[in-house]
């Protein structure tokens, strides 16, 4: 891939990468949450399609112009996703050749299908039949049918996104191990992985991406692949100006949680939160750092109101007192606010006006026995526009139209008039530009010298680092520790999670 | 909406007039729009509620319709009930069918369609049983009455008698109620243009306020004059009235309103911002199977007579009215004055064929095309809108 470049509105996402894959090399991508490497797979697998992007894709010696992901799959590209895209009701047999069907003219061969299905089951080591449901295999071996699926795609380059995320160790290997089986026969991966012990087993090359630019590309056959080489060049970004500066005023503690286990709502018995112990002062804003799937949003979500997961166990202290949220009205009523991480798919009502968003967390602000007052409403908008500075037409016009930061900011504001003591804030910067993010911590830290406190969820580090009076370190449910504002670093952060993810023993020793 | 309504009624209006068949602002012809539309209006009113909430429709309306019609001609015919205490019975009954249904929708989550589905075979089933398949009829006229009599109530004998002096009275009635509704509508818009001013909030400007007031007083003057000139204001107008301006006010002005919006809108978001999604859900559906009672005793008074096939299609009219409206199949947008006007479109629509003398077989085709061209017509706009 030749100088690719890739911007969204608003962000460059890809910074002219340059990345050499040779044919039978497992190859690594590494690299922080929102660095790039995603979407420079989506740009090599068709995604993106060609002319949504500059620079070339070359392939055995061609430039490639993918329209769609049909195109890149014809030429033995095939990308798997960190989501599974298998329909859980059809058996592994109608998932793998779903879109890929055999037979002819629209007739399916059943007996081809489920036959062949079996022998690719097989390749990769599964001994379920292809009758069996998708639904009832487990999360590892769901892995290992799209791998087999691929396969059946007659697949020549394989690109992997985080495939272990949800994987037990000895899955883990076992897939890596098939990985390296596969090798042997000439096949490429490209791998993209958090997980460093991973990468340094398999891979052969690892490329570093960071800010949509490619830092570092480490050769197995000239480097050591040591963990500490690989942490710096990723993270080795320098904090600038960033950050505006506060005076902290903190005091006592507001806001504890204890004991917090919340299970999965769907997969019963699979902890997301796991006996999640933090604390709140007043004034203070701690960081609640970690990777993507640590369950940072799921902890979140389950304080505000059990908006997330059955099975919630632990207690909340509000002032020392302890209080129960079964509701979210119950929440907001006690001062906590959630502002999502997903601004347009659970946090704004899209088609309505900003006006109307604004007052929507607490209506009885702007009502009298349950009568809207209209002027008040309109007035209320007006001035959270102001202070916000949200860049919009009018108060009438529908939050769709607005740019991701301004939207972002009509979120805050919604969440400001709710008047909460506790905000929580679950990555407020994502896909906005330097300028927005900028106008959003200030934000925070005027909330915060108004005594409020702020729990601040970020997969970006600087900004934690930036903003942190405190910093949580969370990881697979856990929260694997707690750092000084001061002390942290995103090396000493890093190292954390890898510590954890090396296994149970040595994070249960740390705490 | 309201431009395509008035486009169409003026197209009839030259069609009508063209060949020969009288004037679709025939004063009787209204009073005949207004009786034959009413139970489309009460019902189309209950159905926005339910697409609001995210394009959700009921099915069994009709049904019910017919099953509480049937309740109603048991009680008042057979077992001679007052009238007063068998109509808030029957009310009770329509109440309890939409809580039934809101039950397993809300509470149980199983989709609207299939709960609503289970609902219409239900109580067709049930209006068939109650009447052992047959009609009760006729229904007494102190019921009557109370549906389907006019403002002013005028005596056959003063028709006989002076029948120039009645036309003159009802005349002078129905134009004194129109002038006080207009000056009441006029003078509450001052005062509220009045305090917004005062306490220093913003103010539309004063010429489209003028026209604005001047449009609503000519709209409400002309459909008086054209009233008073046949029977009165029929008590129908007048109920269906006080229903759009009670649910128009409810969706717009209070936050149980305003809910039924987010529900629409965003589920999750309006999740997370403390709406019990549960909750508006249910009252979407109990309020429906409330108003199809409404619709069913003005059915009965309409036709004087409960029959167990009262109310074929009547859900799909109602649909259709607030799609035509302009209310969103995925929920969250519409307005209740929309899914009027879409009611009275379709009404007009039916009455204009009516007169034509346009085959019935044809005019049920006309209205699907129809259907769709207005909301064709409403993707395209929005669409444009959404482009600039």
């Amino acid at each position: 891939m030749r100088h690719i470049t890739k911007t969204f509105p608003g962000v460059k996402a890809l910074d002219d990468v340059n990345l050499e894959v040779e044919e039978g090399e497992i190859h690594a991508l590494v690299g922080e949450n929102g660095a790039g490497k995603s979407t420079l797979m989506n740009v090599l697998s068709g995604i993106y399609p060609h002319g949504s992007y500059s620079g070339d894709i070359v392939y055995n010696g061609q430039i490639c112009k993918f329209q769609n992901i049909r195109d890149s799959e014809k030429l033995g590209i095939v990308i798997i996703h960190q989501e599974l895209a298998l329909v859980p009701l059809l058996t592994i047999g109608e998932n793998m050749f779903l879109g890929n069907e055999r037979g002819v003219k629209g007739r399916i061969n059943w007996a081809e299908t489920f036959g062949r299905a079996d022998e690719l089951l097989k390749m990769v080591g599964l001994k379920e039949s292809s009758h069996t449901l998708v639904k009832d295999i487990g999360v590892g071996k769901q892995q290992l049918v799209e791998i087999a699926k691929a396969l059946g795609k007659n697949v020549r380059l394989l690109i992997l996104d985080e495939p272990t995320a949800s994987l037990n160790d000895t899955e883990a290997k076992h897939l890596l191990d098939l990985l390296r089986e596969f090798k042997k026969k000439g096949m490429t991966s490209i791998l993209i992985s958090h997980k460093l012990n991973e990468v340094s087993y398999v891979a052969d090359k690892i490329t570093v991406i960071r800010d949509g630019s490619v830092i570092q590309t480490l050769d197995k056959k000239n480097d050591a692949f040591t963990e500490d080489t690989i942490i710096s060049a990723m993270v080795g970004r320098s904090l600038t100006d960033r950050f505006p500066k506060r005076v902290p005023h903190i005091g006592e503690v507001c806001f504890e949680v204890k004991d917090w286990c919340v299970d999965h709502p769907v997969f019963e018995g699979i902890k997301v939160c796991d006996h999640v112990n933090f604390n709140l002062r007043r004034g203070e804003v701690i960081g609640i750092s970690g990777l993507m799937g640590a369950g940072r949003t799921e902890l979140a979500m389950s304080i505000f109101g059990h908006s997330y997961g059955s099975d919630i166990s632990g207690h909340i202290y509000l002032n020392g007192r302890e209080v129960r949220f079964p509701t979210v009205k119950t929440a907001i009523r006690h001062g906590i606010a959630y502002v999502t991480e997903d601004r347009k798919g659970n946090g704004l009502i899209l088609s309505e006006s900003i006006c109307r968003n604004t007052s929507s967390a607490r209506p009885e602000k702007i009502s009298h026995h349950n009568i809207i007052n209209f002027d008040r409403e309109r007035q209320v908008a007006k001035e959270y526009v102001k202070e916000m500075r949200t860049k919009c037409a009018t108060i009438d016009e529908n939050v769709v139209n607005l740019s991701g930061g301004n939207m972002q900011k009509v979120l805050l504001g919604k969440w400001l008039f709710a008047e909460p003591d506790i905000l929580i804030l679950d990555e407020p910067t994502r896909g906005i530009d330097v300028g927005a993010k900028y106008e959003i911590y200030c934000i925070i830290n005027k909330m915060v010298e108004q005594g409020k406190s702020v729990i601040f969820i970020s997969s970006e580090m600087p900004e934690i680092l930036g903003m942190s009076d405190r910093v949580y370190v969370m990881n697979a449910g856990r929260m694997i520790a707690e750092i000084p504002g001061r002390d942290a670093t995103q090396e000493k952060i890093m190292s954390c999670i890898i510590n954890s993810d090396k296994g149970i023993q040595t994070a249960d020793a740390e705490s | 909406m309201f431009i395509a309504l008035i486009i169409v009624m003026l197209l009839f209006q030259v069609l009508i007039v063209a060949t020969d068949n009288g004037s679709l602002f025939a004063p009787s012809n209204i009073t005949n729009i207004i009786n034959q539309n009413a139970y489309v209006v009460i019902l189309a009113t209950g159905m926005l509620l339910c697409i609001l909430t995210g394009g959700n429709i009921d099915l069994s309306v009709g049904s019910i319709v017919a099953f509480v019609g049937a309740v109603a001609g048991t009680l008042i015919v057979n077992l001679h009930w007052n009238i007063y205490i068998a109509i808030a019975m029957c009310l009770i009954v329509g109440i309890l069918i939409g809580a039934w249904h809101g039950v397993w929708i809300a509470f149980v989550h199983i989709p609207p369609f299939i709960v609503t589905l289970a609902g219409m075979l239900l109580w067709r089933g049930a209006a068939l049983i109650v009447l052992n398949g047959l009609t009760i009829s006729p229904m007494p006229d102190k019921y009557l009455t109370l549906f389907s009599s006019y403002v002013p109530s005028i005596s056959y004998d003063m028709i006989d008698q002076d029948p120039e002096k009645a036309a003159s009275l009802t005349f002078a009635v129905t134009m004194i109620v129109a002038i006080v509704c207009c000056v009441v509508f006029v003078v509450a818009q001052l005062l509220q243009r009045n305090t917004k001013r005062r306490k220093g909030y913003e103010t539309s400007a004063a010429g489209l306020f003028i026209a604005r007031l001047m449009v609503f007083c000519f709209v409400i003057l002309a459909v008086a004059s054209l009233l008073g000139k046949d029977k009165g204001i029929p008590v129908i107008l007048l109920i269906v009235a006080v229903i759009v301006a009670v649910y128009s006010y409810y969706t717009q002005n209070t936050v149980p309103g305003r809910y039924l919006y987010a529900l629409g809108g965003n589920a999750k978001a309006a999740q997370l911002s403390g709406v019990n999604t549960d909750h508006v859900m249910f009252f979407a559906y109990t309020n429906m199977g409330f108003l199809s009672a409404v619709a069913a005793l003005v059915c009965v008074a309409r036709f004087n007579s409960a029959a167990p096939t009262a109310g074929t299609n009547y859900e799909m009219d109602a649909i259709g009215s607030c799609f035509i409206g302009g209310a969103s199949a995925y929920g969250g947008t519409g307005t209740v004055g929309g899914a009027v006007i879409g009611a009275i479109f379709m009404g007009v629509l039916n009455n204009g064929m009516s007169i034509l003398g346009v085959d019935s077989n044809w005019q049920k085709a006309v209205k699907g095309l129809v259907l769709l061209l207005a909301v064709l017509f409403d993707v395209m706009s929005k669409k444009r809108k959404a482009s600039k």
